[in-house]
């Protein structure tokens, strides 16, 4: 058995599991109250706050722990695009960006703002010199001042890297643009939190701990100081006021274990996953026949690759790669549960049947990698065969 | 502006071969598209009729992998769309 689906969710790492351990026993009290075993919750919660901050670069006190990655970005987007609400009510997405930005830019656009989506290249690679005018409110789109008012905007978002296809976003570049504008910039960095160092100048970070092998349920929501923000949810006193309900600190001990670890790991485990990955990026297209290897080559995150294969349903390959014993994800129509193709796909112009991504987590075996390059070609083959294509 | 849609319209090149894969799911409109292309003579024209929406970018990306030519897309009024291929080889 070989899992192929870090992007999706990364196996707990072995000190998160310790920590976890551990911290059940020794941070299960109310971090809010005024005795002992509280003031032990206490004291871990913001240790592993302290320790993320020092992970992302920012403050501990802009450091809030979130339900999940998803909840994390809802927030962030929902709460600058509220706390802006003067300045401006205009949204800029990339449109590439996980569902859960585009899913948040819907509920801002049904609460009367708009949302301007940039393109992006065959490679996934947002049109940065397109993104900077949405920002600065001189796209074609923007020229209506569609009734928001203001006609400024409130909020840019983009991504580290993209979830489906591991291109690299210039968020450096983008992150200056928006300075110059005067706008804030969301990044949302679950693909590489833990796996790469994050470009600076971002005013709201969103992650999640399960991707960087961490317990689920936590993610982390970072706002910079002077951010305006105001919660969209009912106003909770936990977590500097942002999020809702009773930290689970045993999880968040655990999560920041984890991004320790992965952290430090990443410099040497990133460079031999990525090695990995170029092996797969050049061996597929040599093994199998019609096949479009998609995304950025080099400026991507370590250990993500995706390829289509030209004349085979998604499905398919999944659950023969499935018996094979490879656990991997596909965005393909077929393989989703709205029968639409991959959103990301879709704004590349690239092959969305036969979609694979292959994404790799820490540990990864060369000899894995080479056993599903040595099961892959049979594999298509008879799937193309039994569709009737010639080959 | 009426003139010029004609004048577009006249310019298109009619479809040598229609291929009806409507109600098909991908990757079979593609499928038939590879088997069928080579029936029409070089730069014809052939239109496939498809519904599922990843016809639509995966005809374009098949042509741009396969060194064909993508002509357009057409949507058609029940829904789905014609899309439009030259042969060029």
């Amino acid at each position: 058995m070989a899992y192929f689906d870090a992007a999706s969710t990364e196996p707990l790492h072995p000190r998160a599991r310790e920590a976890l351990t551990a911290a059940l026993d020794t941070g299960w009290a109310d971090p809010a109250r005024l005795y002992g075993p509280a003031r032990r919750a206490r004291m871990l919660l913001e240790q592993a706050r302290a320790e993320v901050a020092e992970v992302f670069g920012c403050r501990p006190d802009e450091v809030s722990f979130t339900a999940s990655g998803t909840q994390a970005v809802h927030l962030g987007v929902l709460g600058v695009s509220r706390g802006r609400r003067r300045a401006g009510r205009r949204l800029v997405v990339s449109a590439v960006e996980h569902s859960s930005v585009l899913h948040a830019a819907q509920v801002h656009e049904r609460d009367g703002g708009s949302v301007e989506t940039v393109g992006v290249g065959r490679t996934g690679v947002v049109d940065l010199a397109a993104f900077g005018a949405a920002v600065r409110g001189e796209s074609a789109e923007a020229g209506g001042d569609g009734g928001g008012g203001g006609g400024g905007t409130a909020l840019a978002c983009l991504q580290s890297a993209n979830h489906e296809v591991g291109t690299l976003q210039p968020v450096a570049e983008a992150a200056a643009l928006c300075a110059e504008a005067g706008v804030p910039l969301l990044v949302d960095a679950a693909q590489t939190a833990g796996r790469a160092p994050l470009p600076g100048g971002w005013s709201v970070l969103a992650a999640s701990a399960h991707k960087w092998g961490g317990p689920a349920g936590v993610g982390v929501l970072a706002v910079r100081k002077g951010t305006r923000w105001r919660g969209p949810l009912p106003e909770d006193e936990r977590e500097h006021r942002r999020v809702p309900g009773f930290e689970n600190v045993p999880a968040i001990v655990a999560a920041a274990a984890a991004l320790r670890a992965a952290a430090e790991e990443s410099e040497q485990e990133g460079a031999r996953l990525s090695a990995l990955v170029d092996r797969i990026r050049t061996e597929v297209p040599r093994l199998v026949p019609d096949v479009e290897v998609i995304g950025e080559p080099v400026a991507r995150a370590p250990h993500i690759v995706t390829f289509s294969c030209l004349y085979v349903e998604g499905e398919a390959l999944l659950a023969e790669l499935d018996k094979a014993g490879f656990s991997v994800s596909s965005g393909s129509s077929c393989t989703a549960s709205t029968l639409r193709p991959s959103h990301v796909l879709e704004a590349m112009g690239v092959l969305t049947h036969g979609n694979v991504r292959v994404s790799l987590p820490r540990g990864t075996s060369t000899a894995d990698v080479d056993r599903f390059l040595a099961v892959l070609p049979d594999i298509v083959r008879g799937i193309r065969a039994d569709a009737g294509v010639k080959s | 502006m009426t003139s010029r849609h004609t004048a577009a319209q006249q310019a298109a090149q009619a479809p040598a071969l229609t291929i009806d894969a409507l109600g098909r799911k991908c990757p079979i409109p593609i499928i038939m598209l590879a088997e069928q292309i080579g029936h029409v003579p070089l730069n014809g024209v052939v239109a496939v009729l498809a519904d599922d929406p990843a016809a639509f970018t995966d005809i374009p990306a098949w042509c741009r992998l396969k060194s064909h030519h993508h002509v357009g897309s057409h949507e058609l009024p029940q829904g789905g769309w014609s899309i439009h291929v030259r042969r060029n080889y």
